[in-house]
């Protein structure tokens, strides 16, 4: 083995060329070519949302004033203007749409997690929730107007919460079940074996461990009902004018059609009007920076959470 | 020896907190009851506003091309053709994509990337720079997933004034040069179903390429080490033991963000170009049952027949979804349930 030339071990030198991979060999070249050929499409992916982004800055921050945040939507012939309602309008539903969805979804959640996890109403919920997690946002806005506007007899920022609700419903449920279901089994047995009730279990040890990541499904939820626009267009509506008569909350008009930044967005993307277009522009990079704010702050809370 | 003081922990439940427990129990499991009975109410309210139109029109207006609130004839055919091709359309660019995507993220070419040029730096066993490779591949994961939480509107928005401009130039050129061919046989006029699907596309990439990835993390290493194993190279292992072995995943994820595609209202109601045509061409304007909702809802009113009408449409569109949600549905949990059992 000393000397391969003179005591040629054929058998060795043989097996060590055929471990080598010739860079010649077709399947070697296809294999480099398409792992080339995939980190090229990976990269081509990630175009558009540089594209969004610089555009949303490009168009959007340079007409974005601070008298936006405040001032009604102009009309055709106006000049400046902004979005104010629009905000609020939206802050309002996404609320609204909160405060039904959150307690709802969490409740159900423990039910899925903790109270009933392998019985069959558990399985039917967690496969409806899922169902409904793909239900396409615009049939919520058509449920939401045969049960709330039909029956109220006008459009609202009530049936704009019930339709945003269904849809943040299914995220709320099922990332808290996941949280829950995170929760080492240990503490709670700690706490069972102190005489506590499961009530107390849940409101004392498990929820509250739980909470990052509970939280983290109410952000996503929130950032998806901010973005919807397809089911507010004819449940809410749009409106011109503030939804308040003065700036408390007491004063806030429920009951009438109430303008959001998405609907605010759509509207005036068609617009013939520069200043319109031009505001479109500022909203959806208000509504983009608040949607990815949001969404970025729950997936850091739940990578946050926790150790186990 | 004193008595041991009773704490107000260690002490068993009262007979009040016993009953809260059980309330408390009660409207947990009464809140899972109500998750079902949202669904059917959604199902049931949708149905039986529209079953006024289903009765006056029946199935004639699954077929009708037409769309005339003057002459009260009302047809979806164009906006269901238009709902699948787009649809489709979609789907076909954005598997292309997010399964390239998911490749990528899966099989560490990124982590191995960064690995080589950190120790092209003769940087190996430093703790920050350790981390680099793991931390990279993450951030590319969830810049991907960042394109879902752009909101639709405001890919419409992108789409009117990058996207359709941007087509307009290879667009004529394909119709110019190759009009004989029947996806190229209109003239690109901006809105129109491939201005519509490429942002659909889009959207549709991180669904995909979340789920593909999923599937194809779980994978067993076993199976790619044995392939490496017998002198496969990697695209060799990828395609035929990593990307058979996930494919019930990937497929269940296709379906789900066909799913998705289908019920999309804004971006195409933005981009689509709203006109009741059939055409196989690529480039003629379309419509889609979403887009159709969009449009005319707010302007219904409280005529009960154009109310059931959109009713009848929406809970067309409601059909087509539900059945392909719950076909991906069953399709992962079967996937994955699958794999559990090879590790």
């Amino acid at each position: 083995m000393a000397s391969p030339e003179n005591e040629s071990s054929p058998l060795g030198e043989i097996e060590l060329r055929q471990l080598e991979r010739s860079l010649r060999k077709p399947r070697t070249l296809l294999s480099m070519f398409l792992s080339l050929f995939t980190s090229v499409l990976t990269f081509a992916a990630l175009v558009p949302l540089v594209s969004v982004v610089f555009m949303l800055f490009y168009r959007g921050a340079s007409k974005l004033t601070l008298s936006n945040f405040y001032e009604l939507p102009p009309t055709a012939f106006e000049e400046g203007g902004g979005f104010g309602n629009a905000l609020i309008g939206t802050i309002i539903m996404v609320v609204l749409a909160a405060l039904i969805s959150v307690p709802f979804g969490i409740m159900a959640s423990v039910f899925l997690a903790e109270l009933g996890a392998q019985s069959r109403t558990a399985s039917v919920v967690r496969f409806c929730a899922k169902v409904l997690s793909g239900f396409p946002s615009i049939l919520a806005g058509v449920f939401a107007y045969g049960a709330v506007v039909l029956v109220t007899g006008g459009f609202s920022a009530y049936a704009g919460g019930v339709a945003l609700s269904i849809l943040m419903l299914p995220v709320v449920i099922l990332t808290a079940e996941e949280a829950i279901r995170m929760v080492p089994s240990r503490m709670k047995e700690a706490s069972i074996g102190m005489g506590a009730t499961q009530t107390q279990t849940l409101w004392f040890v498990t929820l509250p461990t739980a909470l990052p990541g509970i939280i983290t499904g109410v952000m996503l939820a929130v950032a998806r009902a901010a973005g919807e626009t397809a089911p507010l267009l004819f449940t809410a509506l749009f409106s011109n004018y503030w939804s308040m008569s003065n700036w408390s909350p007491t004063s806030i008009e429920l009951a009438e059609p109430t303008a959001s930044m998405a609907v605010l967005i759509y509207n005036f993307s068609s617009s013939f009007v520069d200043n319109q277009k031009e505001m479109a522009w500022s909203a959806s990079l208000v509504l983009v920076l608040v949607v990815l704010v949001t969404n970025l702050i729950g997936k850091s809370l739940s990578s946050s959470g926790p150790t186990r | 020896m004193d008595h041991p003081t009773r704490s107000p922990i260690s002490r068993p439940p009262t007979a009040v907190e016993r009953g809260i427990d059980r309330v408390f129990r009660f409207a947990c499991s009464s809140f899972a009851w109500l998750t079902i009975i949202v669904m059917a109410y959604i199902v049931f309210e949708i149905s039986w506003k529209a079953s006024p139109a289903v009765q006056e029109y029946g199935t004639d207006f699954l077929t009708g091309r037409t769309w005339d609130p003057n002459t009260s004839e009302y047809g979806i055919l164009p906006e269901i053709w238009g709902t699948l091709y787009s649809s489709l359309l979609a789907l076909f660019i954005g598997s292309f994509f997010g399964i390239a995507v998911a490749v990528f993220l899966s099989e560490g070419y990124l982590g191995n990337f960064v690995f080589q040029i950190l120790r092209l730096f003769g940087i190996q066993f430093h703790r920050f720079w350790g981390k680099l490779p793991t931390w990279s591949e993450g951030a590319l994961k969830n810049l991907v997933e960042l394109l879902a939480a752009i909101p639709s509107v405001v890919y419409g928005l992108w789409g009117i004034f990058v996207v359709m401009p941007m087509l307009r130039e290879p667009c004529n050129w394909l119709h110019e040069n190759m009009g004989w061919f029947p996806l190229f046989s209109t003239r690109y006029q901006g809105p129109g179903m491939i201005t519509a699907s490429f942002v659909l596309a889009i959207m549709i990439l991180p669904t995909i390429s979340a789920i593909s990835r999923d599937a194809l993390v779980a994978v067993p290493p076993k199976l790619r080490e044995a392939s490496y194993g017998l002198g496969a190279t990697r695209w060799e292992t990828i395609l035929s033991v990593v990307l058979p072995t996930a494919s019930g995943g990937i497929f269940g994820g296709i379906v789900l963000a066909f799913g998705r595609a289908l019920g999309e209202t804004m971006a195409l109601a933005m981009l689509v170009g709203n006109m009741n045509t059939v055409d196989v061409s690529i480039f003629s304007p379309a419509n889609t049952l979403a887009a159709l909702l969009a449009n005319n809802f707010s302007e219904a009113g409280s005529d009960e027949m154009k109310v059931g009408v959109l009713m009848y449409a929406g809970m067309v569109l409601m059909a087509i979804t539900l059945v392909v949600n719950i076909l991906g549905a069953l399709i992962l949990q079967r996937a994955t349930s699958g794999l559990k059992g090879m590790r």
